[in-house]
């Protein structure tokens, strides 16, 4: 057994279990799972909006938006800890914390689930300007950066009500989506795609004769040509999906972008060299995700061992349940390990999404959590798994001689299974 | 996982620290408990054959003070002494309530902790899904809803693991890893430049200071749970309709370096739990057998880390108003020769003592003690360890 079959599994995957061994051709399966993702059922844009616009009633203890994000999360879980293409989920997760929404913003939380299955899963193996476009058409980012009540003040509800600008949504497209924080942007051109954007709105449903999703408001939107990064888009709808489209394309995104996917996927600070390719990959192929994603699989630094990187709470736990063999049952304890290991699901502080390093993620306190989280599934799982096979199977090649040797001469099996799921060499992916 | 929480659901464990006590019930009066000792106790540290010529020169450093002497061992009558920090163990001794039982092992000769607690658990030569516990109470009538124990606890150990049912429930964040674990998780982070920083000034944080990880001071609140378990099981054991059987238990046992401090440590925290059981009980304790087993003994040589390596003959207790006690049984076979040249010889099987309880206290059908240790014909029960 290679490394790389274990490196394919941890690394680009969510881990590996005696159920799920690691690959025989670690490339192929890996550009195997470059498809796209299977539909993930649930409520439709339609229900969940209709829920977020329906008035609660103060004397009743129903919750339907609560509701709504309780079974989008168990649905959620469900599908992480069964999936067998590890990679395309992890791939989901990378776009939908790059296009962070979060019910740190209360008002959104019926549409955290719609907008994973609908805004990042169906675009991820597509091109990124259509991601981009999704995400910035998609009710849940209009309403968690603000978007949807943005008025150019020169239109006529503008003029009407003196109300204007918000360039919440603008200012984030530029900074954290597209061109990036040193992408060359200035606050004329945040201004400027903000007038833009205006006009991209909400609608209320068939009760009010609009439509139940992404709607275009004439009223609100700015009129007139605006210029953006030296280059002039159209009035209208249209104007902004120029926009989007130019920014998609942008070298500057293809830079961002490429930095992102390098430190995810390679090293908390990769390589420069891993970076340009990743960017003239994204340059070559018109932004196509899919296929830089089979760049990076090729590259040998994206092989390269020891792991260095440190998986990130979430991961964390998807690997230790995983590894456990718990299957859906698991479900209540991914979301609950993930929020005591302080990354609760779609609950990031800002909408620059939750840190991808090491030095983010490896205080004190998280050490002392998965070490506790650890003990309790050890107590659990020591029935039905051995930590010398579970440690063969999971970490295989990469596993240290001196936890294998603590392994074997732990003196009880749960105190063998704490020493594997608890090791330095588990937390690393 | 479906067939393990089904089994959970209809079992019961009590979790506090790193112990953790499982229920069951069983018609009558007689009480039955099991301490599991994991990670392999020292017998020859826990009661010292004082007496013997090579002991002292074999043990070195280990070897304790003679009974007497301040900080001494404490006299079992002039052969053995016991380990000085177990002096309730030592007043229930001289009370008739406790036997030992010298250079016991089980019917297993691995040195491997999974291994051999494996065997110890299920009373087979291989691994089992069922515990020896179980199968023996598996062939009792069935008590109806009654026989279900009381649920607390994160797991249930091997020991009571089968066919019969008890109750289960996980106190939930209230389980602590063991101190060596930790200093073991400490030493594997050391070389990582970013989890190795974290992870050791997590532990501080939490109040395991260098001494503490060397078992030379002990931990930050999680060595009682043994002692408050022990409690709360005699109590729940004592009830008229409480459960008749349960089964403990307490690591910190694996003593390769250091093995003075650490060693004292939990044999004190030991002695406490088992008189919390004995208090627990209250007038129960007069219809209880309590037999206190680890997976196999130690090294009789001394390591380079004064500590000792995994050997095989060790000590186990017995203990109870239902015990006939204030003696060491068994046949001592000295420390002239040793078990492959490095363990103390084993001379009596753990299943005969076993066999004496559930037979002889629990009274058992022949057919149940067979079924709980399969293939072991040749072993009878142990004689004279019950009161008549």
């Amino acid at each position: 057994m290679t490394p790389r079959a274990h490196i394919a599994a941890i690394r680009f995957g969510l881990g590996t279990a005696p159920e799920a061994p690691p690959p025989d051709t670690p490339e192929a399966w890996l550009t195997g799972q470059l498809r796209p993702l299977p539909a993930a059922p649930g409520p439709s844009l339609d229900e969940c909006l209709a829920v977020l616009r329906a008035r609660r009633d103060p004397a009743s203890t129903e919750n339907r938006p609560a509701d709504i994000a309780r079974a989008e999360a168990q649905a959620w879980a469900r599908r992480m800890l069964t999936t067998q293409a590890p990679l395309a989920e992890r791939l989901a997760e990378f776009w939908g914390n790059h296009f962070t929404i979060s019910r740190r913003r209360g008002n959104i939380i019926a549409l955290l689930g719609v907008y994973q299955r609908e805004a990042i899963r169906p675009h991820i193996m597509g091109r990124f300007e259509e991601i981009l476009l999704a995400v910035t058409r998609h009710p849940g980012m209009l309403m968690y950066l603000d978007n949807a009540n943005s008025i150019g003040p020169n239109s006529m509800a503008g003029l009407r009500q003196g109300r204007g600008l918000n360039e919440n949504l603008a200012r984030e497209i530029l900074e954290l989506h597209t061109l990036g924080v040193n992408g060359g942007y200035t606050q004329d051109d945040v201004g400027a795609l903000a007038r833009i954007l205006t006009g991209w709105s909400v609608g209320r449903g068939a009760e009010f004769n609009e439509p139940a999703g992404f709607m275009f408001r004439p009223r609100t939107h700015e009129p007139g040509a605006k210029t953006l990064l030296g280059r002039s888009f159209p009035e209208g709808e249209e104007g902004g999906v120029q926009a989007l489209r130019f920014l998609a394309q942008h070298p500057a995104t293809q830079r961002h972008l490429a930095g992102k996917i390098a430190r995810h996927f390679i090293a908390d600070a990769p390589p420069p060299a891993a970076k340009q390719r990743i960017a003239q990959a994204l340059a070559e192929t018109q932004g196509d995700l899919a296929a830089t994603m089979r760049r990076v699989i090729a590259m040998p630094e994206a092989w390269s061992a020891p792991l260095s990187k440190l998986r990130a709470p979430q991961d964390y736990v998807l690997a230790v349940l995983r590894a456990t063999g718990v299957g859906e049952a698991g479900a209540p304890a991914l979301l609950g390990a993930s929020a005591q290991l302080a990354q609760p699901l779609w609950t990031a502080p800002a909408p620059n999404g939750w840190p991808d390093t090491a030095a983010d993620w490896a205080t004190p306190e998280q050490m002392m959590r998965r070490l506790d989280w650890a003990n309790t599934i050890a107590g659990r799982a020591a029935a039905t798994r051995d930590a010398r096979s579970l440690a063969e199977a999971t970490l295989g090649p990469l596993l240290r001689a001196e936890t294998a040797t603590a392994i074997r001469r732990a003196a009880s099996p749960r105190d063998g299974l704490v020493l594997l799921l608890a090791s330095p060499e588990f937390h690393r992916r | 996982m479906i067939a393990r929480r089904s089994l959970l659901l209809g079992l019961s464990a009590l979790s506090m620290g790193g112990a953790r006590v499982a229920f069951a019930q069983a018609p009558g009066e007689a009480r039955l408990v099991v301490v599991l000792l994991r990670g392999a106790l020292d017998g020859l540290a826990a009661v010292q054959p004082y007496a013997d010529p090579a002991f002292a020169g074999l043990r070195g450093l280990l070897a304790g003070g003679a009974p007497g002497t301040e900080g001494g061992l404490l006299d079992l009558g002039g052969r053995f002494g016991l380990h000085p920090a177990m002096p309730k163990l030592h007043a229930m001794y001289r009370g008739g309530d406790a036997l030992i039982v010298h250079a016991v092992a089980g019917h297993w000769r691995s040195r491997s902790h999974f291994d051999a607690q494996d065997f110890l658990e299920s009373g087979a030569g291989q691994r089992l899904n069922s515990g020896w516990l179980n199968r023996a109470l598996s062939a009792m009538p069935d008590a109806g809803p009654a026989r279900r124990g009381l649920a607390v606890g994160v797991d249930v150990p091997l020991l009571l693991r089968g066919p019969v049912r008890v109750g289960s429930y996980a106190p939930p964040g209230n389980s602590s890893v063991e101190t060596d674990t930790m200093s073991q998780l400490l030493a594997l982070h050391r070389a990582d430049p970013a989890l190795g920083p974290a992870f050791a000034e997590g532990l501080r944080a939490r109040g395991f200071s260098a001494a503490v990880l060397a078992g030379q001071a002990p931990g930050p609140g999680n060595r009682n749970g043994f002692v408050a378990l022990s409690g709360a099981a005699g109590r729940l054991l004592a009830a008229a309709d409480g459960p008749r059987v349960a089964a403990l238990e307490i690591g910190g046992w694996d003593t390769h370096a250091a093995q003075l401090p650490r060693l004292a440590a939990v044999l004190a925290e030991l002695d406490t739990g088992l008189d919390a059981l004995r208090e627990g009980l209250g007038d129960a304790w007069r219809r209880t057998a309590i037999l206190v087993a680890t997976e196999f003994g130690r090294t009789v040589r001394v390591n380079g880390t004064n500590g000792t390596d995994h050997g095989t003959g060790g000590v186990a207790f017995l203990l109870g108003g239902a015990i006939a006690g204030g003696r060491v049984a068994g046949d001592w076979p000295g420390l002239s020769e040793l078990f492959e040249n490095r363990d103390l010889v084993p001379t009596t099987d753990l299943r005969a003592l076993a066999k004496a309880l559930l037979g002889g206290h629990l009274r058992l059908p022949v057919t149940a003690v067979a079924q709980a240790f399969p293939g072991s014909e040749s072993v009878g029960a142990m004689r004279g360890v019950l009161r008549g």
